[in-house]
């Protein structure tokens, strides 16, 4: 069925937007298989955000964890520091292609933000960050940086002023300015065509993985790691390994203080069956259906929901998911900075921390690629603090 | 004849919005009791949700004042049944999807049907969706009340001919939310929707002021009006009766003018 993934996904949003979501997937429709498209697409991806991105086998974590070839895929050196950019060129050429002259788009951590201002600043279009208050305090740096980039940052200062209240105002602003504006969502989440639009311009990810991994190894990895929130990393990572059976797909879901303390944003652990954000999935809610605030110390990962076709894949096992804890990534993104020379996002560390667990226990000629999804730069000063460090940027 | 239908009846309805259980529960059942009193033909009730999408932020503070006060389902269920020993306009539910589909949408409309709940709109649930509750809904005889918007266009006729109760006309693109001009082209949209039901249609979002209710009165069957009251409940809390009262009946008068 069109748009869903077993029972997930689905279209359920406000009568307002449907004709424009229906606009959208047959503008999608049209331009994913359009020449000119996808030939001014790709050269944006090489030219201009860097890709190809390196397949990097990383050979003192390798040994010092004494277990399978761990590979890291490195989608923090793509421009704007995570593999964000490659859906953000994707939709703002589509929407440059539509007649928009405007996008908007919600951000958390802020790397969605700063990836969409820099599009649209390539792209000469005018720009709107949705951001929850909450997170323009702990990622000012990233706020500053969208401004300069041209675009206008609004402080969602809604419910609990996190990722989740800046989606709502992100789309109650697209509803009062269909006509001149392309939401840009920033994960596999949120109304068909979002969840499938956003896969296919992030499976440049495992597309490049697997033909590397080919060329370096001659064979494909025993797994495939990333960490989730919303999951566009993870879902462009295992996306082109997810008919090659003998590939297994762990996605790293944010645990915070631990899944039994409720602080947390571990969706796949601790979440039931829900229909929000305009998609049916699992969702971390009351029992009255309530949506739960959720924690985790990486504001990129503190979404409360899980993108449709990840609930599917955990529905029928092809992939299954593990809850990292706020401690644990912080002592993965220590690490791996000590042993590889590598600062990586803290969302990224908890699919770090996961594969220095698995590591040990696989043997020599297994292969593990992790993909690490953006650059810590942004985090520093939050690890800074949370090892009693006073510093602020 | 559908319950909700009365509310149209030899008359243009004017359509009361509060939010079940603001600023709590004891206060709400009276207000809801008061705006029959002053003359609302049909009253929504909000059933309070974490993430209203469609709704401006004097509703959205509604429903964290509804939450923060211990509002549940069940709790609206009790709220129901306490409003329904008084009242006997038509009363529709306005919620969001989540909040049916995790009770369960047999339960949740056995309950509608046991409280004496006669409809209900769900915003974030658009036609091609509507297999989620139909089949529970009917079978309880709960109407699924549609909404229409400034850009639906082809789809007016689509939604209009499956349509039960009363269409809720959308007056403006965004949320909901006191607005000082409407500038939809509202007419043709009632006359397409015409051309293929006789089911009422009243006209919602940012109407307040009771000139701009009699113009809308005009055009459609009836009124809907939301932030104008909830604001009175933000203003007055638990004092909030009187005004309410003297509120609803100016609207109803205005309305009753057409």
């Amino acid at each position: 069925m069109k748009g869903r993934y077993g029972e997930f996904g689905g279209q359920y949003i406000p009568e307002t937007l449907m004709n424009e979501i229906h606009r959208l997937e047959e503008a999608y429709e049209f331009y994913k298989n359009d020449k000119d498209f996808n030939d001014e697409l790709n050269t944006l991806l090489k030219e201009y955000a860097g890709r190809p991105s390196l397949l990097y086998y990383a050979e003192k974590m390798t040994k010092d964890l004494g277990g399978a070839k761990i590979y890291l895929k490195r989608e923090d050196l793509n421009h704007t520091g995570s593999h964000k950019i490659n859906n953000v060129l994707g939709q703002v050429l589509l929407a440059k292609k539509m007649g928009k002259t405007r996008v908007i788009a919600e951000t958390g951590a802020g790397q969605h933000g700063v990836a969409t201002a820099t599009g649209a600043a390539l792209l000469g279009m005018e720009c709107e960050i949705f951001m929850g208050k909450e997170d323009t305090i702990r990622q000012a740096l990233n706020v500053y940086r969208m401004e300069l980039l041209g675009a206008k940052v609004n402080a969602v200062t809604s419910g609990t002023m996190t990722l989740k209240d800046a989606v709502n105002e992100a789309m109650r602003n697209w509803t009062s300015r269909v006509d001149d504006t392309l939401y840009v969502l920033g994960s596999v989440m949120g109304p068909h065509p979002f969840p499938m639009m956003v896969r296919d311009f992030q499976s440049v990810i495992s597309k490049e993985a697997r033909a590397q991994i080919l060329e370096k190894e001659g064979k494909l990895p025993s797994a495939v790691v990333a960490c989730v929130g919303g999951g566009s990393n993870a879902m462009g990572a295992f996306y082109n390994f997810i008919n090659d059976s003998e590939v297994k797909l762990i996605g790293c879901e944010a645990a915070g203080r631990g899944i039994e303390t409720g602080k947390h944003a571990a969706t796949i652990a601790k979440g039931e069956k829900g229909i929000f954000h305009g998609m049916k999935s699992l969702f971390c809610q009351d029992e009255y259906g309530q949506i739960a605030p959720v924690y985790s110390i990486s504001a990129g990962l503190d979404y409360p929901g899980i993108g449709p076709e990840h609930a599917y894949l955990n529905e029928i096992g092809r992939a299954q998911y593990v809850p990292v804890k706020d401690d644990e990534a912080v002592e993965a993104f220590e690490y791996i900075a000590r042993t590889e020379g590598i600062i990586c996002a803290i969302e990224s560390a908890h699919a770090v921390y996961h594969a220095m667990q698995i590591a040990p226990k696989m043997n020599k000629d297994d292969i593990i690629i992790v993909c690490l999804s953006g650059r810590g730069d942004k985090d520093v000063a939050a690890i800074a603090r949370y090892r009693g460090v006073e510093l602020y940027e | 004849m559908s319950k909700i239908h009365e509310a149209f009846e030899n008359k243009k309805a004017f359509i009361a919005f509060l939010t079940g259980g603001d600023p709590d529960f004891e206060t709400s059942v009276n207000l809801i009791k008061e705006a029959a009193k002053a003359g609302a033909d049909l009253i929504e009730i909000g059933i309070p949700f974490s993430d209203p999408i469609a709704e401006g932020p004097v509703i959205q503070e509604a429903n964290i004042r509804a939450l923060s006060g211990g509002m549940t389902t069940d709790r609206i269920f009790d709220l129901v049944k306490e409003v329904r020993k008084d009242v006997t306009v038509p009363l529709v539910f306005l919620t969001y999807l989540n909040p049916v589909y995790h009770y369960g949408p047999e339960k949740f409309f056995r309950s509608c049907k046991d409280t004496g709940i006669n409809g209900i709109i769900i915003p974030d649930m658009p036609f091609e969706e509507k297999g989620e509750i139909l089949e529970s809904a009917k079978k309880y005889g709960v109407e699924l009340i549609s909404l229409i918007a400034p850009t639906s266009d082809e789809r007016i006729k689509m939604i209009a001919r499956e349509a039960e109760g009363f269409i809720y006309v959308v007056s403006s693109l965004g949320v909901t939310g006191v607005r000082s001009e409407i500038k939809t082209d509202l007419k043709s949209i009632v006359e397409s929707i015409r051309e293929v039901t006789r089911i009422p249609t009243a006209i919602g979002f940012g109407i307040s002021t009771p000139e701009q209710a009699e113009k809308m009165a005009k055009t459609a069957d009836g009124v809907i009006v939301g932030s104008a009251m909830v604001k009175i409940v933000a203003k007055y809390g638990k004092d909030a009766a009187p005004y309410l009262y003297d509120y609803v009946k100016s609207m109803k008068e205005a309305v009753s003018s057409q």
